[in-house]
């Protein structure tokens, strides 16, 4: 791996969807870093752009109702292949890097495998496209996989069908298809959210356990916080279509600057925390893609608000840390002084 | 399998026992022998053709001897209750031997034609869904079923075969009629099995080909707007989106993903028509003066030749419930999810 070059750099990504309604942006002007090894957090609400981003990577959009924005860049920094731009590449060299270069996992377990197949065919299958090796080998590389993802008897289970498998067991299997062929990058779109919440620890627990075997980068997709603390190193918050903060995680965690963040931690519920105390929700809804305010797409619901942020759109500023964020008014740094010396350990 | 087979079978058997039943009261309802013979017919006669068919005898004893006739597929020998009343000395069964061959040089190579171009169409069109290439084939499609069949049988007698050969000397098809091209080995296989001694293609392609053409191009437009819905609908299943993700290219996410899933819709709707093969096809049949089931049964009806419709009527019942039974064992082998239990 050379120097700190990220794997990944998205460059002012924007993505339009035309839809019976009109046009919708639903992904604004959305810049992130990937540096190898790493993992990123994308999170926020449902419908914020998240998913549509980690899409707009894979090209998985759909070709006649979506559309990427010229100026938008998503370069893929490669060690084999070198940089090639996602945002502009052909269908043929998209073929090439799906599932070799980055792969990507989904929600629902449940409904991602395809049900008529063997599970051990679906593994092999991305190994016959990206691969030299012959029947026997991707075989034998199959059940490798089975065993790296924690599959007991995997020699047995390479000949189940989907149905015969649990949703927990059907994600490992979805994590073996994604790195059998060793990805540079992998995009995980909510990956546990269908999943109990004791499996979905086990899945979080495999794949930092794989993310520290195998060094692949990470994008995790999810509006879960709490899956975002365990494994995370930079998280980016997003909202109605714009990134509006992006911090390492200890730093946003500690010391969220935006309203929204901050609001968002606010809502996570806390174990040992005072018994029937109300828990804080965000009030009002995110604003119609349709219908966006004309100033800060948080302020109808910001407890912060000012004249000015219904006026103007504030622009996602680094502070001197190298932190962004979107927002006039950002919370106060650091509220306690000490807390700086996290900071400098999580980079 | 075999235990899921046997128990089916078993299990249909009080059905088909039902269905003749059924079929036998009904034929009996008003005399057949009366309707035969018309009012003109005097008393004697009358009793004298009924003594002569066993219709006399109780409703028992012909339920019995008819399911016996069915079980052991012999419709004539040492009886002449089972000879066509129009056609004297021919019995049942040799008619039906007889018509079920021209009928099937017919339906089965337009059922596999069919299929295959409605599929394939289905799957283009659902995977370009929108584009030109999906409107341009529907339309093509839907104009094929729009248009009367008669109207592409006068067409095709006309252009197809008369004007072929009239003005540029191409005397591929013919007009109408039939000759057989198929001859079967006296000396079956291993005493059970006959196998064919002459393969005339080119016999077959002469009287055949044009009906084959005809109906199909009438047919494709239901069978690929069925198709065109199933695979629509797997386009959008997520496995397609896995698949892609994968790297997979799109002969390969239609061809080997989606295809297979949607097996199971495909093999009801080939299943259903099945049985539909022996029963022919009424109009093709009769305007290009093939000599099989459609015309033979629509004959029989119009001539009251009682003892072919109740065979008939009988055989293709039976030829349903197998084609049933089938279609229960194709869904289990071609999708893991279904158990056979």
């Amino acid at each position: 791996m050379s120097t700190t070059d990220p794997i990944l750099s998205v460059r002012r990504l924007t993505v339009g969807f035309r839809t019976d309604l009109g046009a919708v942006t639903a992904v604004d002007d959305v810049s992130f870093d990937l540096a190898p090894g790493r993992t990123l957090a994308i999170v926020g609400e449902s419908g914020c752009g998240k998913t549509v981003t980690s899409k707009a990577i894979m090209r998985l959009l759909p070709e006649r109702t979506a559309r990427i924005a010229p100026a938008s860049e998503i370069i893929l920094r490669d060690p084999e292949l070198g940089p090639i731009d996602l945002a502009k590449a052909s269908d043929s060299q998209m073929r090439d890097i799906r599932g070799s270069r980055i792969a990507m996992i989904f929600q629902e377990p449940m409904t991602s495998l395809n049900p008529v197949f063997r599970v051990g065919w679906q593994i092999e299958e991305a190994l016959k496209y990206h691969t030299d090796l012959d029947a026997r080998r991707r075989r034998e590389r199959a059940i490798e996989m089975l065993r790296i993802v924690e599959i007991p008897s995997p020699e047995k289970r390479i000949d189940d069908y989907p149905h015969q498998m649990s949703g927990g067991m059907r994600q490992r299997v979805m994590i073996a298809i994604a790195l059998c062929c060793e990805p540079a990058v992998l995009i995980a779109d909510e990956p546990t959210t269908a999943l109990d919440v004791t499996i979905q620890a086990q899945i979080l627990e495999l794949m930092a356990g794989l993310k520290q075997k195998l060094g692949t980068a990470i994008i995790l997709i999810t509006h879960n916080l709490g899956v975002v603390a365990q494994f995370c190193d930079e998280v980016m918050v997003m909202y109605a279509g714009r990134a509006i903060e992006s911090a390492p995680i200890r730093d946003l965690f500690h010391h969220p600057r935006h309203p929204y963040t901050r609001a968002l931690l606010d809502s996570i519920p806390k174990a040992g925390g005072r018994q029937h105390a109300k828990l804080p929700t965000i009030e009002g809804i995110v604003p119609s893609l349709y219908d966006l305010p004309k100033g800060c797409r948080f302020a109808d619901r910001c407890a912060h608000r000012q004249d000015r942020c219904v006026a103007q759109e504030p622009t996602l500023d680094a502070d001197a840390s190298g932190r962004r964020v979107r927002c006039h008014f950002p919370l106060a740094q650091p509220r306690v002084a000490p807390s700086a010396s996290a900071r400098g350990g999580a980079a | 399998m075999w235990s899921f087979i046997a128990r089916r079978l078993l299990a249909s058997i009080p059905v088909y026992l039902g269905i003749i039943l059924i079929v036998m009261a009904a034929l009996r309802v008003s005399d057949p022998v009366n309707a035969y013979l018309g009012k003109n017919a005097t008393k004697e006669q009358i009793e004298l053709k009924r003594h002569a068919m066993g219709l006399d005898r109780p409703f028992a004893a012909q339920y019995v001897e008819f399911l016996g006739r069915i079980v052991t597929l012999d419709f004539g020998t040492q009886t002449r209750r089972y000879e066509s009343w129009k056609y004297e000395g021919q019995n049942v069964g040799k008619k039906l031997a007889e018509a079920i061959g021209p009928s099937l040089s017919i339906t089965l190579p337009e059922l596999c034609l069919t299929t295959l171009v409605s599929i394939t169409i289905g799957m283009l069109s659902a995977y370009y869904r929108g584009r030109w290439i999906d409107r341009w084939l529907m339309f093509l499609v839907v104009l094929g079923m729009s248009v009367s069949v008669l109207v592409f049988i006068v067409l095709g007698q006309k252009f197809g075969s008369s004007w072929l050969k009239s003005a540029l000397g191409i005397g591929w098809f013919a007009a109408s009629g039939y000759e057989p091209w198929l001859a079967w080995s006296k000396e079956p296989l291993w005493g059970v099995l006959p196998y064919p001694t002459r393969f005339a293609l080119g016999t077959w392609a002469h009287y055949c080909l044009l009906p084959v053409l005809i109906y199909v191009v009438v047919a494709i437009g239901y069978d690929t707007r069925f198709y065109r819905a199933v695979m629509v609908e797997e386009t959008t299943r997520d496995y397609i989106t896995t698949a892609i993700a994968k790297g997979a290219s799109k002969p390969k996410i239609m061809f080997a993903h989606m295809l297979k899933n949607a097996l199971i819709p495909i093999i009801t709707r080939v299943m259903i028509t099945l049985p539909f093969l022996i029963a022919g096809s009424i109009l093709l049949e009769y305007q290009f003066r093939i000599p099989g089931m459609g015309k033979l049964i629509i004959d029989a009806i119009k001539d009251r030749d009682f003892p072919i419709i109740q065979t008939f009527t009988a055989v293709f019942a039976g030829v349903f419930i197998l084609s049933n039974i089938l279609t229960d064992v194709l869904y289990a082998l071609v999708d893991p999810r279904v158990r056979l239990s």
